[in-house]
Order: C-alpha cells, then sequence, then structure tokens
C-alpha cells in the first residue's frame, strides 16, 4: 500500500495527505492507497504547488505501518531525528 | 576583520529584498517548486527531511562577537535554539520556515553575514586554516587573499553557472589545517628560495564517490599574480569541464582525464592570452585589504605564564585540556584556544544559542572579539593570552564548552546523515555518539593520542570519511545501515585517501570495529607513532586482520 508525503511549503514540517484530501501532521491520519492507485493520487497532490513541496509515495504494509527499503529514512521523519528526541514529531506525543 | 564597504553592503541588502520577493512568488503559487529550488539554493536553502535548512556563509571561518551574538540570537528567534557548524566553517540552521527566511537574511545583513555563495554551481564560500593571523611560522595571514578572491568571486557572472560547485581553501603554514588537497583548488602561501611570496597551485582534490588528492599545477605563482591565474584555470574548467553528467562535472574529472601536465598547459596558455592586468587587484587595493587583517595589538609578555603553570598544576582537569586544546601562538605569551564541539556523546559540530552566546563573551573579553570556525566542526579563540587560560577555561567549562579532546579519538567528524539530510543512506551522529563514550575516557583519549575519525551518511562524502585516519562510510543494504571502513586517509599536508578494510558492518558492528583498530594500534605504535604512522609503516592487511578477527 501507499501514502503520499511531503513538506509543507511555508515551514517545511513533514505532511502526509487524509482521506479528506487536507495535509496532517499526524501520520497516524494518513490516507492508505492501494498500490496501483498511487500514481494518479501523487499526481494530484502534485498540482498543489502553493501548498507543498517535494511531495513523492511512501510505502505502507497491510498494518497501515511504514515499509519498504526507506523505512530508516521515513520513519525518521515521522518521528524527527532520532538524536533529538526533544524535537519533531516525536517530541509532541501521539503521533 | 573585514568590514564592508558601501558595495558589499548594498549587494547583500538587495538580494534579501530580491529574495523576499521570490519567496513571496512561491507562498502565492506564482513560481512553481521546479522554478523556485535553483533560486532558494543561490541563497544557500535546501529543503531537508524535517524542514529547510539554510546554510550561512561564514567567509573564512571568521566571526565577531557581535556576529555570533545575532547567530545565536537567530537560532531563537527562527529555529530550535542551536544551530550546526559544518566542515566548510560555515552554520547550518536546520528548521527556519520559509517564511521566516528573508527576515532571518534581513537580520545578519545587519551584522555582515549573509548565505551568499553557500549552494549552487558557484565559487563557494572560501575556507582556510583557522589559526590565520595567530600561528607560528605563518607566512603571512592567508584572510587576505581569500578576501581577496571573496570579492572577485561574488556573483562573478562568468563563472555562476559552472558545471558543478567549485571550492577553493588556502593555507599560509606547512602544517595544513585547511584540508587544500582536496578542495577544488588549493592553495599553499610560501616563501621560496630567493625569499619572494607565492602560491603552489593545487588543482582537482575532492573527496565524493570520486576521491582525489589535488595536484600541483604550479610550484609557484607570484601572490599578485592570484586572480588572473585563477580565472584561467576557472575558465578551462568552465569551457571543458562535462555538464553532461553531473557525477562526472567537477574539475578534479576533468584535470584526471586530461593528466595534470596537460591541463596545466591549458591554463597556462588560457592566463598568457589574457591581459593579467585587467584582473589582478592593483597594489594599493591589495594594501588597503591587507590593513583589515591587522594583527591586533598584543602585549609584550613573557613566553611562559606562572599563573597558567601553576593552575595547571592544581587543577589537573585544566592541565589535560591546556595539553590537548591549545596550540602555540605567534606573539610571546599567547595562545590559541580550540573550543571542542564534541562532548562525549553529544552531536559533532552543533551548538546551542548559550553556548555561541558564551563563546561572544569570552571571545570579546579574551579574544580581540575573533571567533573562528574549524573545518573539523569546533571553534577557535585565535589570540587568548596565557595568564587568562584559566579564567577562559573555567568559563568554557560553565558552558559545557572545555572537553579537552582536540584532535583525539572523540574528535569526530561526522555529517548530518539520516537525521536530517534527505540525501543521506544512513545515520551518521548515532555513530559519533556512541564511538565518543565507549573512548569517553579523557586519559585513554590522550594516550591514543591524534586519530581522526570522519564519518559520512553517504557517498558524497560530507563528513570526509576519505581522510578519515579511520574513515566510516553508511550505506544502505536492503534498507539496513551498514557502514563500511577505511583506513590510513589523511586530509592534512601528507594527504592520502583512505583504502577500504572489508566488507560492511552492521551499526551494531562499528563501534567494536573502532576499538579493535585502536586496540590494535596501541599494542604496536612504536615511541611517539600516531595511528596514521604505525598503519602506514605496518601496512593495511595487518589492520584489516585485526579489524575481521574473530571476537
Amino acid at each position: 500500500m501507499k501514502a503520499v508525503t511531503g513538506n509543507r511549503l511555508s515551514d517545511g514540517a513533514v505532511v502526509y495527505l487524509t482521506n479528506e484530501d487536507q495535509w496532517t501532521e499526524k501520520f497516524a491520519n494518513a490516507a492508505r492507497f492501494v498500490t496501483e492507485d498511487g500514481p494518479d493520487v501523487l499526481a494530484a497532490a502534485q498540482t498543489r504547488s502553493a501548498e507543498i513541496a517535494d511531495v513523492y509515495l511512501i510505502d505502507i504494509d497491510e498494518e497501515g505501518a511504514l515499509s519498504g527499503r526507506a523505512v530508516v529514512r521515513e520513519t525518521i521523519r515521522t518521528l524527527g531525528p532520532s538524536v533529538r528526541p526533544d524535537l519533531g514529531y516525536q517530541a509532541g506525543g501521539e503521533l | 576583520m573585514y568590514r564592508y564597504d558601501e558595495f558589499d553592503a548594498t549587494m547583500v541588502a538587495e538580494r534579501v529584498e530580491q529574495f523576499r520577493g521570490q519567496v513571496a512568488r512561491r507562498l502565492s503559487g506564482d513560481l512553481t517548486e521546479d522554478q523556485f529550488k535553483p533560486l532558494r539554493l543561490m541563497n544557500g536553502l535546501y529543503l531537508q527531511l524535517h524542514a529547510y535548512m539554510l546554510r550561512v556563509a561564514i567567509p573564512y571561518g571568521t566571526l565577531s562577537s557581535k556576529q555570533m551574538r545575532a547567530l545565536a540570537e537567530a537560532s531563537r528567534k527562527y529555529d530550535k535554539g542551536y544551530a550546526h557548524f559544518t566542515t566548510r566553517q560555515n552554520l547550518q540552521y536546520n528548521w527556519p520556515a520559509l517564511v521566516d527566511v528573508p527576515d532571518l537574511l534581513d537580520d545578519l545583513a545587519k551584522v555582515e553575514m549573509h548565505a551568499i555563495q553557500t549552494s549552487g554551481n558557484c565559487i563557494r564560500n572560501v575556507t582556510s586554516d583557522q589559526y590565520a593571523g595567530a600561528a607560528q611560522g605563518e607566512v603571512e595571514d592567508p584572510r587576505i587573499w581569500c578576501e581577496v578572491i571573496r570579492q572577485w568571486s561574488t556573483f562573478h557572472p562568468e563563472f555562476s553557472y559552472l558545471p558543478r560547485k567549485f571550492k577553493i581553501a588556502v593555507t599560509a603554514c606547512d602544517h595544513d589545517r585547511a584540508a587544500v588537497k582536496v578542495h577544488d583548488i588549493g592553495l599553499r602561501l610560501y616563501k621560496n628560495d630567493a625569499g619572494e611570496t607565492g602560491f603552489e597551485v593545487m588543482v582537482g582534490g575532492g573527496l565524493g564517490r570520486t576521491p582525489y588528492i589535488g595536484q600541483t599545477i604550479r610550484k609557484f605563482l607570484p601572490k599578485d599574480h592570484l586572480l588572473s591565474y585563477l580565472e584561467a584555470i576557472l575558465r578551462v574548467y568552465n569551457l571543458q569541464g562535462r555538464r553532461d553528467n553531473m557525477y562526472k562535472a567537477r574539475i578534479k574529472i576533468l584535470l584526471n582525464a586530461k593528466g595534470a601536465d596537460d591541463f596545466a598547459s591549458l591554463v597556462e596558455k588560457e592566463w598568457a592570452a589574457m591581459d593579467a592586468k585587467d584582473v589582478d587587484l592593483p597594489a594599493d587595493e591589495i594594501a588597503r585589504i591587507r590593513d583589515y587583517f591587522a594583527a591586533p595589538e598584543f602585549e609584550p609578555l613573557p613566553e611562559t605564564s606562572a599563573g597558567l603553570d601553576s593552575n595547571s598544576t592544581k587543577n589537573k582537569a585544566f592541565g589535560r585540556w591546556v595539553r590537548t586544546n591549545t596550540h602555540g601562538h605567534r606573539a610571546p605569551g599567547y595562545a590559541i584556544v580550540n573550543i571542542s564541539l564534541k562532548p562525549i556523546g553529544g552531536i559533532p559540530g552543533d551548538a546551542s544559542d548559550a553556548q555561541m552566546d558564551a563563546v561572544a563573551d569570552i571571545a570579546e573579553q579574551h579574544s580581540f572579539d575573533e571567533i573562528r570556525v574549524t573545518h573539523e566542526q569546533n571553534l577557535v579563540l585565535p589570540h587568548v593570552k596565557k595568564d587568562d587560560l584559566y579564567a577562559v577555561y573555567l568559563a568554557l567549562e560553565a558552558a559545557e564548552l572545555a572537553t579537552a579532546n582536540i584532535g583525539l579519538v572523540s574528535d569526530i567528524i561526522a555529517c548530518p546523515g539520516l537525521d536530517y539530510c534527505s540525501l543521506a543512506n544512513t545515520r551518521s551522529i548515532p555513530i559519533a555518539q556512541r564511538i565518543s563514550e565507549r573512548f569517553a575516557d579523557l586519559g585513554v583519549q590522550e594516550d591514543i593520542g591524534e586519530l581522526k575519525i570522519k564519518i559520512s551518511g553517504c557517498i558524497n562524502a560530507c563528513g570526509h570519511h576519505h581522510v578519515g585516519h579511520i574513515g566510516i562510510l553508511g550505506v544502505d543494504k536492503k534498507g539496513e545501515e551498514f557502514y563500511q571502513i577505511t583506513l590510513g586517509g589523511s586530509g592534512a599536508e601528507d594527504a592520502s585517501i583512505g583504502e577500504i578494510a572489508g566488507r560492511g558492518l552492521s551499526s551494531g558492528e562499528v563501534v567494536d570495529a573502532v576499538e579493535k583498530l585502536v586496540g590494535y594500534y596501541r599494542e604496536n605504535r612504536q615511541d611517539t607513532e600516531r595511528f596514521l604512522d604505525t598503519y602506514r609503516r605496518l601496512g593495511a592487511e595487518k589492520f584489516k586482520e585485526a579489524l575481521y578477527a574473530a571476537a
């Protein structure tokens, strides 16, 4: 499965596309797409250029968790720098 | 220190306003990300994993206290209360919002700072010896020539769209602290047998996926011709450097494809064809720049300090810090102080706003208002009276900046790695932290002696792993972080590229591997040999055997 992520244009924060077509900072609220729908969803997200920079698809497993080759990178994006647990989303509690 | 003239001030102010307009157009949707990206990069603004990153230029690594305070203030106002000093003597903010960056740059412009030439395919911010103007045996202050290069290269219309980025470093000492042999151009200022001062010109050094040591294309260039000769090199590169493949676009590839001799002839031919006096600075302009770097008024002092000797005996930790973190100064009774940004278990190169303010205060009081940034991600107070060393030490200790480990095993260069960087394959900082913790005992570190560990989280080699005595390169192995060890590199005057030791190691194995290498060295070293000396004497095989020996 796939989810859509990117960095919010105004401040660069990591965000995910929701089922309501909004951007959320919480990975738990990210919409999950079947892999075949990925390219279309991504193409639609890429048109929202005034909201988002650098948008792309990430791999999600059947349970909705991050998976695939980029799992370390995407986990760090979801949480914040592993060497600064006081910063990033991990510092705010619920993800 | 150099002070802006009206041209510098206007140029920087106009650049901020231009960028403010570009940001506004991006935010309104008038510019797409593809259109905006090259514009933001020309202003040092990257997009990293978690946020934007702004790289601020610190020309040749020299800062005043006022500038350091402004950097600290910006970290509070626009970032998260800290900043990161880099291997190019610059500073990076990790969390600025795009909407705030024009204001941030405006604040920095007020203290004569900017982010120009910190990104893009231009001549980047010039780097130098952090001991410039203070070092014993220095021919003259290399920053004079760095400033000459800065003025010539900033917004140079011919060299704003080079095939790839271009880095120049200048030293004026025999002992190279500026890693000049791994720069696109390395310049060593020295006096020839006739007593004239000029540059040895080295070209084509570099790290990254294809590491090379620079080759000397001119043994002696009279210093007054520096700019015309640099222009000839850049012109050859600009015309003949490859633009079809970004991995082959650096000058090192061109020089090595042609051979150093042929490349040198091309440069000489270009140089002969140009009217050098149109490019070289007139003597009065060089003199004007030179005046900015006049030495501070050192007090006439005896070489030794009774207070220093007695405090070193009374306070053992201070004594150790004096041995490891201070360095001889050209003026009697003065010392160069190195401030380690490598606390045990800390993040190499990071400093909090409070620490930056503390360094500014100490420099104002004890070092003629001057601070330097080193390419090894530390700071320097260049001119401290030996009588003041104890007070400086206590002030640094209060700011948690007195780790006595300069040049030792825990003084590690590490790139930001996958904790911040969108190019990285693996993390670097946690490896540095764990090595530092393993060798936490400063007495053991001092016994091990000079040992340069350098860690990069990808093949771009921002952590200089190729020139580490022990280099560590992170590689992605099917989604897992692995690390390749290289041995025997050096970025100093005895520059060499490290050799790959063998199979990659898991994150859990790396620290043990470093400990085995250090153990083998301690058992086999002779006299005052450094790790690198023992490695070079015994050869790679012995160390590889020790590294991969079953536990």
